[in-house]
């Protein structure tokens, strides 16, 4: 391009390229010495002083290599050709620092996600890794030395979902000494994980060890438990966030109610519940869900209250000892002030009823493995009987269709973690407690993680029955003698090679795990990203699986992904970890992306005004400026890209850098000569 | 040898695209569809920005004047930009940029708009993928080749005119 000869002032930086081959990921389809080498000869009268390559460049010796350089050679600007930014940009950062040269004059360019791993040809990749290199090193020359933001991080914590994982969240950072509010919708804490009668594969007793949790974050003097809530609304950012609450009005005084549960006993209207007994018992319209209920006041649920439907009744009124039932109770929103915010809103199952051809909801007597669990806790609807719909007969065989709704493309693709070993257990329960004959269908028995696989060889020595074939269908039409009044499973035994018609008493669907039906809208609301199949996305799939991509939210358990209960409460933990190391540092370092307003140049024509989401612009009447507050501004940049006076300049994405890419990604810096040629 | 403006191989026009993405979602994509090793042709070269929001048409003008036959931009999905609502207000310039470019007298169909979260790799390699394609079918831009004194004299003026901006 013209515009390279003459108009331009000579370069007086001295810059340094690195290339690194990362093994063979890069080197292996990138020319990367080529590159190094064209970078040091073509682009010399860009600046660039040195051109190297290097096995692994985020190494140490990679990284001594040019600290090295940067003293020996005196470089002003580095520009690393490596993975993504988001991966070492830290790395090569901190690396530039040490040498005292400021981090923020070195760019980092991919050159394997964007070109090694995604294109196949080794010459293309190769000119197009050097494009790629020349527009970071046209980049760099604009770039100025900066300092990170520094923001202080309020100590308060938000821990959204009562779970077990939030619970654990909560706790480890209660007990650290900081205040924490955990936020949950349901009456009680305790998630899915209360409903649970016996955990794999140590079968101890979920309430047993789960309950005591409960009530240390119920009592605990630096956790304020909201229950029957939800968060509405989340503004600010890391360091500072203000979170708006509704707490749902309990119509209960939580002051003066002791949690004795006479209003539950002489309430008149039993309620199916559907979502603590799995639609297989009832509740009343004033309760909490279970008996360990924490905390232990009830709710009322005035859709189904006679008073609220006719207007008559109000018997728990009359029969309350503490006069703690208030039908005049409002809803209260309420606004918080925290730092951080942990995301623990586990998962929902899968709706068997989508499989139509297994019979749930049609034939009485196929169960889900959420009912299953139900039907053997000692304080569910049977008594931890196994008994069949009519609530009296006790299944003589019985059979346990693993990935039901997972590992399916008509439903989720994915495995859902928790099912093999959850069927695995029903085998040992349905043994144990009525000596049916158990029949285990899988595709893949899947048993990883500590003592897993020792409980599948103890339900196979029990003598359960495994039948490895995806189930074709569950029916009632009897066809062979044997088969009246039974459910056949018509399956094929890919290991016998043929197909198997098995009458059994009682099927039991384990099915799988699947996003909240909210989870997208929770998402939005908290400014962070889904999976493809719903998940939220955590900053990195191995290194850093508590983050996201928003600074100061975390996230654990089955929000992130199926997930058993050990690998829950460990990332619930982490979560914490991450925000108490966070809350002690008092202060963060933030990239410093902001927006300024040269007010020279300002003609004051307010364009800016309303293109800011984060209020950060105000208009000064008596100047006729406009300017922008560093405190609220979030660096996006909008403003930037639309004052009409270029009044506006946004450090780390200035104008100047981008434009100064776009010429080197498109080689116009090499001369007039070389493009002749 | 490097070619000014684009690769040609077997005599097919091998197009040079800039991709505009976003640091939260498509930039995401694209280490993503990396990182998944699917495979996209190489026309395409990228810039991050914070934001599709943060895309002054002035970059989409550059890139096209100075050799580019076509520009991507792309963004987060309508309600799930990281700043709110910004990639609405890309949406609106990308809408205004390709009038403008007709008005020069540009198919508009050079510029296009892609969102794309940050889960969505695949996609991202597929729309890159097509969208080098189209510019495949509609051919060179002889926007930067055969520049005309005036183009020249344009586009000093608004190299200028971000300059003073600086």
């Amino acid at each position: 391009m013209s515009s390279g000869n003459g108009r331009k002032p000579a370069v007086t930086e001295r810059i340094g390229v690195y290339v690194c081959h990362c093994g063979s990921n890069i080197a292996g389809i990138v020319n990367v010495q080529e590159v190094a080498e064209w970078a040091a000869s073509r682009l010399k009268h860009r600046g660039v002083v040195i051109g190297r390559d290097y096995k692994f460049m985020c190494s140490s010796l990679g990284q001594e290599l040019i600290e090295r350089d940067i003293k020996e050679l005196g470089l002003t600007r580095v520009v690393v050709a490596a993975c993504s930014p988001h991966l070492h940009e830290k790395t090569f950062r901190v690396a530039c620092e040490r040498a005292g040269l400021n981090p923020f004059l070195m760019e980092m360019v991919s050159i394997r996600e964007q070109v090694s791993w995604v294109h196949t040809d080794k010459e293309v990749a190769t000119l197009k890794a050097q494009a790629v290199v020349s527009g970071g090193v046209e980049r760099v020359l604009h770039h100025e030395a900066l300092e990170p933001l520094r923001v202080p991080i309020h100590p308060a914590t938000l821990v959204v979902g009562g779970g077990i994982a939030g619970i654990q969240a909560a706790l480890e950072i209660a007990d650290a000494g900081f205040p924490v509010y955990l936020v949950e919708r349901e009456p009680s804490i305790g998630g899915h994980m209360a409903q649970f009668d016996k955990t794999f594969p140590t079968l101890d007793c979920a309430a047993c060890i789960l309950t005591p949790r409960m009530v240390q974050a119920g009592s605990h003097p630096n956790i304020t438990l909201m229950t029957w809530s939800e968060v509405e609304k989340v503004e600010g950012f890391v360091g500072n966030f203000e979170v708006t609450v509704r707490k749902r009005a309990r119509m209960v005084k939580e002051d003066l109610c002791t949690g004795c549960g006479i209003c539950q006993e002489k309430c008149p209207k039993k309620v199916v519940d559907t979502i603590y007994e799995a639609g297989l018992g009832y509740r009343k319209a004033v309760y909490t869900p279970f008996a360990q209920a924490v905390p232990k006041f009830p709710v009322m649920d005035v859709e189904n209250c006679t008073y609220f439907i006719k207007g008559t009744c109000k018997a728990c009124e009359k029969f309350c000892p503490t006069n703690a039932i208030d039908f005049t109770q409002q809803d209260q929103v309420l606004r918080l002030n925290v730092g951080s915010i942990i995301l623990a809103t586990g998962y929902e199952i899968f709706d068997a009823r989508k499989v139509s051809n297994y019979g749930y909801g049609r034939l009485a007597n196929v169960f889900t493995s959420l009912e299953m669990e139900r039907l053997t806790n000692a304080a569910g609807p049977t008594n931890g009987q196994i008994v069949l719909r009519d609530g009296k007969t006790v299944p003589k065989s019985v059979g346990v269709i693993h990935c039901v709704g997972s590992r399916d493309r008509n439903f989720n693709n994915y495995c859902s973690v928790i099912c093999c070993m959850q069927s695995l257990k029903f085998a040992h329960l349905v043994h144990e407690r009525t000596g049916a004959r158990v029949y285990n269908f899988y595709i893949d028995m899947r048993t990883p993680f500590k003592d897993y696989d020792e409980f599948y060889q103890r339900v196979l020595e029990e003598g359960t029955l495994f039948v490895r074939g995806k189930v074709a269908e569950v029916t009632d039409a009897a066809r062979l003698p044997g088969e009246e009044g039974k459910l056949i499973i018509q399956v094929e035994d890919t290991l016998a090679g043929k197909q198997r018609r098995i009458p059994v008493d009682m099927v039991i669907l384990s099915v799988g795990l699947e996003p909240r039906p909210d989870a997208q809208e929770v998402a939005r609301r908290f400014g962070i990203s889904c999976s493809v199949n719903g998940w939220f996305i955590e900053k990195h799939p191995k290194l850093d699986p508590v983050a996201t991509m928003t600074e100061g939210i975390y996230i654990a358990g089955c929000a992130q992904g199926p997930k058993d209960i050990p690998a829950t409460v460990s990332q619930g933990a982490a979560a914490a970890a991450r925000v108490l190391g966070k809350i002690q540092q008092k202060e963060l370092a933030l990239e410093p992306v902001r927006a300024s307003v040269l007010e020279e140049r300002c003609s004051g024509c307010r364009i800016c005004n309303s293109l800011c989401p984060f209020n950060a612009i105000t208009y000064h009447e008596d100047r006729m400026v406009s300017e922008i507050n560093p405190a609220l501004c979030q660096g996006c940049g909008t403003c930037v890209a639309a004052c009409p006076a270029g009044a506006i300049s946004g450090t780390v994405f200035s104008n100047e850098q981008v434009l100064a890419q776009i010429e080197g990604l498109l080689l116009l810096n090499l001369g007039e000569e070389a493009l002749a040629a | 040898m490097l070619p000014r403006n684009g690769l040609v191989s077997n005599e097919v026009f091998e197009p040079t695209i800039i991709g505009f993405t976003c640091n939260w979602c498509s930039y995401r994509a694209a280490d993503l569809a990396g990182t998944a090793r699917i495979k996209y042709p190489p026309n395409i070269r990228l810039i991050r920005l914070m934001c599709s929001g943060r895309l002054d048409p002035t970059f989409v003008l550059k890139a096209l004047a100075n050799g580019a036959d076509g520009v991507l931009i792309t963004g987060c999905h309508p309600g799930e930009c990281h700043y709110i609502e910004q990639n609405y207000k890309a949406l609106r310039r990308f809408q205004l940029l390709r009038r403008t470019l007709a008005g020069f007298g540009l198919e508009p169909q050079r510029l296009k708009l892609v969102w794309a979260s940050a889960a969505e790799g695949a996609k991202f390699a597929a729309e890159v993928a097509s969208f080098t394609e189209e510019i495949r079918a509609l051919g060179p831009l002889q926007w930067g080749k055969a520049r005309s004194a005036q183009t020249e004299a344009w586009e000093e003026a608004l190299t200028e005119g971000m300059e003073v901006a600086a």
